[in-house]
């Protein structure tokens, strides 16, 4: 299968894309590494007439601290945030994610920004970032804003960025002390996950993100919700389906999805030292 | 020392490891114009209007084809025992019978001009009703071949009925033997020419002669005004056997254009365009007494033939030639019934219908085991045929060489500490466990080199002393340069980079087979083994001359590679010698021909856990006996067997091609169609066992198969058996974990 014809632009600059995007509107397509974008390109699902290659932007693949926070440039590859010592220290679940996603080439290839922006509710980061309460900043032709990850997802593969908007940064709080776990469920290591759950509880965060429970990165709010009127882990468990919508396809029907969800987030509770 | 039974590296793989292999994508044809099918999209149609009036305009179009502008009448005549009214054209004429039959051929400059030529081509489909699932094939209202009401290929049997009366104990069930998608990494690849009158194509094949002799049949020419070439194959599994619609036109879009074309298969269309394996819906009932002795045995097959049943449609015939398995069953009964629906036609992968007769003895015999409370290896002893070392003839009528099934079962036991198994599997179910053990049982033995035969070889002494061999067997995987090499060092003395093997050019090699059915190294090893020693004799001849003495005086030593009179070996002529005074090439020309089959069997156990709130089925162990008599090369056998034994895990767990009511396939890239990665299969453990055949002189049984058909039973056995104290019977292939779940819930 081969993409219909395209127009190429290597960008240079964060600016640079945007002004791009901001010529052709919803013509074109940003592309990071590139490993969700070509496929749909290839199977001509997605057509568009430029792609802007954002992939030689190195000035925003970057993890460092800032303040109490974390901040990742969103060309960061998955690889690099599996091996990044200072979110080992500071907040281990990102990483740990990062390590289950694809397999190798794709974790070299694939970038956090870029998993973001796609907005697929079967990828895994999206729901830690969720479940960690990051912060996402979009850049446009007049400068940027901060997005909660809460509302930037905004339904199948749509997001809350805007046409001519890109992702730079991604911001995590630091959370050296709190339990963490990813509970990534697929028949193959290098699937996309039937269910995944991630969940972090400590240092003032109580998040679990909820993967492939709908058409959007779900916050598992049922759950997090008990976890606040000190429900047990299997009590909060129970209520992780609650208000999803568990899609149905070769390798789950939604009721399986469901029991998944359930199942799943007790243990990823369990692990992550709630009782 | 000889060379034989050491664990020789492949000689294959620098080449193929280093890009510098020969597949069809890498032969340099000059200006070579592109191929591209539009497929069908419908399961089941009628072609009422085919527009192309916009794609011959396209940029780089050369031409474009449907069925009425080609010359060629239909695909040759399934086989004799399969309905001769199921034709099938190379492009489909008026109607289409599944989704991915090719409809029309454009030819263009460039590869991605065809692509975007492809989609101006507008196929007015008249939807029909469709027949997907095999077992509705007989009964539907749907005719998918207008000449077959019923929809039927074909049907077989023993013609017998196993009697129930007086069985203790009676089990029945229905069993999916799902189908598989072969998925090689290198899909089906073909490039075409004429030169100088004669058609050239080249081709990812399991045989350039047959190959050749279809074509030939085709274009009504004589076999010598085509030349088929077969380099290097990416995987084939079976699924190249035959030829397909697309690359049997290629030489007349070739002709056409007025230049080389080629074809490239996509995988997605690769994925319904290249045949499907298994594809079976078996009834089994077994019966037997209270204290494990099995009685009575009957098993009914439905086939799926797919759109245009073809080999597919035959394996039910291995199914029953091996249906009784390993034991003593002298009441069965066997029968089957090959039907067409709209999907894909299936063929011979891997292990082809002796996979599904292990399958649903292996059950079945589990399942017996389990409604009479007795351990399955207890069951299988008490049912074992004995050891023998004289030909027994089976119920159904199959003659098997030699075998020792009680012993290769004991082996893997042993191996897998079966009692500490059973012990902690206990203590799981006592403790109540999540997470639950099984242990599973594959004893199987199966049938290779059917037909036995000859296979095409010779080997030439060269001028500089070396020697060229030529076989007509056509590796895609296997090993045979290292192979024959290996035996014709052994005979010769030559060293290994000394010999040089040839096969796969029909202008080169004077005939060639398929390979398949894992015959190659007991037939045209044989045959490799065969003419080096007549190649020696010849040499004997030369090296008296050389030497002044009587040829029956003359030795060779295989150590030094030289000739001399017995007793006195100072004065010796080396293989460089005798050629030096040979006027005449000097060539060993093989007339092996085994007189039939050889019986390969084995004993394959699975450890499994099996996580009862999912329904996640993690392998622990594979452990592996596998019985193919001599071993010539210890590392091809650990090749053979460790992918065997991946398929096998893959059917059992992972892999099912998946078609939804409307005939429309689900399954046809590698995200949705699973295959398995090392990630999901453990460290195979294997013991040795070599039970030599007398079939032929080197003693050897088929390998490449074996893997595929004990390791599917012994992985399913493992699943229910981990489940079975929840109340499981049966869970079937592949054992997912939605499926694996839903039957603990049903059962609780």
């Amino acid at each position: 299968m081969i993409p219909a014809a395209f127009d190429y632009h290597r960008a240079t600059s964060a600016e640079d894309a945007i002004a791009q995007l901001a010529e052709h509107g919803d013509e074109a397509k940003l592309m990071a590494g590139g490993h969700s974008l070509v496929p749909m390109m290839k199977l001509r699902l997605a057509v568009p007439t430029v792609v802007v290659d954002i992939g030689r932007v190195t000035e925003l693949s970057y993890i460092r601290e800032d303040g109490e926070q974390i901040a990742i440039g969103a060309l960061t590859t998955h690889h690099m945030l599996e091996n990044s010592d200072l979110l080992a220290d500071q907040c281990p679940l990102l990483g740990a994610v990062a390590k289950v996603v694809g397999d190798p080439q794709v974790r070299h290839r694939g970038t956090l920004g870029g998993t973001l922006a796609h907005s697929d509710p079967a990828s895994d980061l999206p729901a830690a970032v969720l479940a960690l309460g990051g912060t996402l900043v979009a850049q446009g032709p007049n400068g940027t804003r901060e997005i909660a990850a809460s509302s930037f997802f905004t339904g199948y593969f749509e997001s809350e960025l805007a046409d001519d908007e890109m992702l730079t940064e991604i911001r995590v709080p630091k959370c050296p002390n709190a339990g963490w776990n990813y509970q990534k469920f697929n028949r193959r290591a290098q699937d996309w996950a039937i269910v995944g759950v991630a969940a972090v509880v400590g240092d003032g965060i109580t998040g679990v993100g909820l993967v492939n429970m709908g058409s959007v990165p779900v916050l598992a709010t049922p759950v997090i919700d008990a976890l606040a009127d000190g429900a047990s882990a299997a009590d909060a468990a129970s209520v992780a389906a609650n208000e999803t919508e568990a899609p149905a396809d070769l390798n789950a029907s939604p009721d399986y999805r469901r029991h998944l969800a359930r199942v799943l987030t007790e243990r990823a509770l369990v692990a992550s030292g709630v009782a | 020392m000889s060379i034989l039974g050491n664990r020789v590296v492949r000689t294959e793989d620098p080449d193929l490891l280093t890009g510098a292999g020969q597949y069809v994508d890498d032969i340099n044809l000059a200006n070579a114009a592109h191929v591209t099918f539009v497929v069908s999209t419908m399961a089941h149609a009628h072609l009422a209007d085919i527009d192309t009036s916009e794609t011959k305009s396209m940029p780089g179009v050369l031409g474009v084809w449907t069925a009425v502008d080609l010359p060629f009448s239909t695909y040759p005549a399934p086989m004799f025992m399969l309905s001769q009214e199921m034709p099938r054209t190379y492009l489909a004429t008026d109607k289409v019978r599944y989704v991915g039959e090719p409809i029309v051929a454009i030819v263009t400059d460039e590869y991605y001009q065809g692509q975007d030529a492809a989609e101006t081509v507008i196929v007015d489909y008249d939807p029909l009703d469709v027949v997907v699932r095999p077992e509705d094939a007989e009964t539907s209202d749907v005719t998918i071949h207008e000449a077959v009401t019923d929809n039927v290929v074909g049907r077989l049997g023993t013609g017998t009925t196993a009697d129930f009366d007086g069985c203790d104990v009676v089990v029945e069930q229905r069993l999916v033997n799902q189908r598989l998608a072969p998925a090689p990494i290198e899909g089906r690849i073909s490039a075409a020419t004429w030169e100088d009158g004669r058609l050239v194509q080249y081709s990812s094949c399991q045989g350039a002669h047959p190959t050749r002799d279809h074509l030939a049949t085709a274009y009504g020419l004589e076999n010598d005004q085509v030349r088929v070439v077969v380099r290097n194959v990416g995987g084939s599994f079976g699924a190249k056997a035959g030829q397909t619609g697309e690359e049997t036109i290629l030489g007349h879009l070739s002709r056409e254009v007025g230049r080389p074309v080629r074809w490239n298969m996509a995988r997605s269309h690769d994925m319904v365009g290249l045949a499907h394996g298994r594809g079976q819906i078996q009834t089994i009932k077994i019966g037997g007494s209270n204290d494990g002795r099995i009685t009575a045995y009957q098993l009914h097959v439905i086939q799926d033939g797919g759109a245009y049943p073809g080999m597919g449609a035959v394996l039910p015939f291995m199914t029953q030639t091996m249906a009784p398995g390993v034991y003593d069953l002298p009441n069965i009964g066997v029968s089957s019934v090959s039907v067409a629906t709209n999907t894909t036609p299936t063929t011979a992968y891997r292990g082809a219908g002796r996979p599904e007769a292990a399958a649903a003895i292996e059950r079945a015999v589990d399942m017996f085991a389990a409604e009479i409370g007795m351990d399955p290896a207890e069951v299988r002893r008490k049912n074992f045929l004995a050891k023998f070392d004289e030909p027994v003839t089976t119920s159904v009528g199959t003659i098997y060489d030699v075998g020792d099934y009680e012993r290769a079962l004991d082996l893997a036991l042993e191996q897998a500490n079966y009692a500490e198994l059973r012990t902690e599997q206990a203590r799981r179910r006592e403790a109540g466990d999540t997470v639950q053990l099984g242990i599973g049982l594959g004893a199987y033995v199966e049938i290779t080199a059917f037909g036995g035969g000859g296979e095409f070889g010779t080997v030439e002494l060269q001028p500089d002393g070396t020697v060229l061999a030529k076989t007509g067997s056509s590796p895609f995987g296997q090993g045979h340069y290292t192979s024959w090499a290996m035996l014709i060092s052994d005979q010769t003395g030559l060293a290994m980079d000394d010999i040089e093997i040839f096969h796969g050019d029909t202008d080169v090699v004077a005939e060639g087979g398929t390979t398949g059915g894992s015959r190659s190294l007991q037939i045209a090893g044989s045959s490799m083994q065969n003419a080096s020693v007549k190649l020696v004799e010849l040499a004997k001849d030369k090296a008296a001359d050389l030497l002044e003495a009587s040829v029956d005086d003359i030795v060779l030593d295989t150590t030094e590679g030289a000739f001399h009179v017995a007793g006195t070996p100072a004065k010796s002529v080396d293989w460089a010698a005798i050629a030096g005074a040979s006027d005449d090439v000097l060539m060993g020309v093989s007339d092996f021909s085994a007189d039939g089959p050889t019986f390969p069997f084995g004993a394959h156990v699975c450890v499994a856990e099996v996580d009862t709130d999912t329904g996640m089925v993690t392998i622990d162990r594979m452990i592996a006996v596998d019985d193919a008599g001599v071993i010539l090369n210890p590392l091809l056998v650990a090749g053979q067997v460790h992918g065997g034994l991946a398929q096998g895990v893959a059917q059992a767990l992972l892999e099912e091609f998946i078609y939804d009511e409307d005939g429309n396939p689900l399954t046809s890239n590698l995200g949705d169609y699973t295959i398995p990665s090392t990630m999901e299969l453990p460290m195979f453990e294997r013991v040795p066992m070599e039970t030599p055949t007398f079939m032929n002189p080197l003693g050897a049984k088929g390998i490449g198969e074996s893997g595929t058909i004990g390791a599917t039973p012994a992985v399913q056995n493992a699943v229910v058996d981990a489940v079975s104290h929840l109340g499981v019977r049966h869970i079937d292939m592949p054992c997912t974990p939605e499926r694996v779940w839903t039957a603990i819930q049903e059962a609780r």
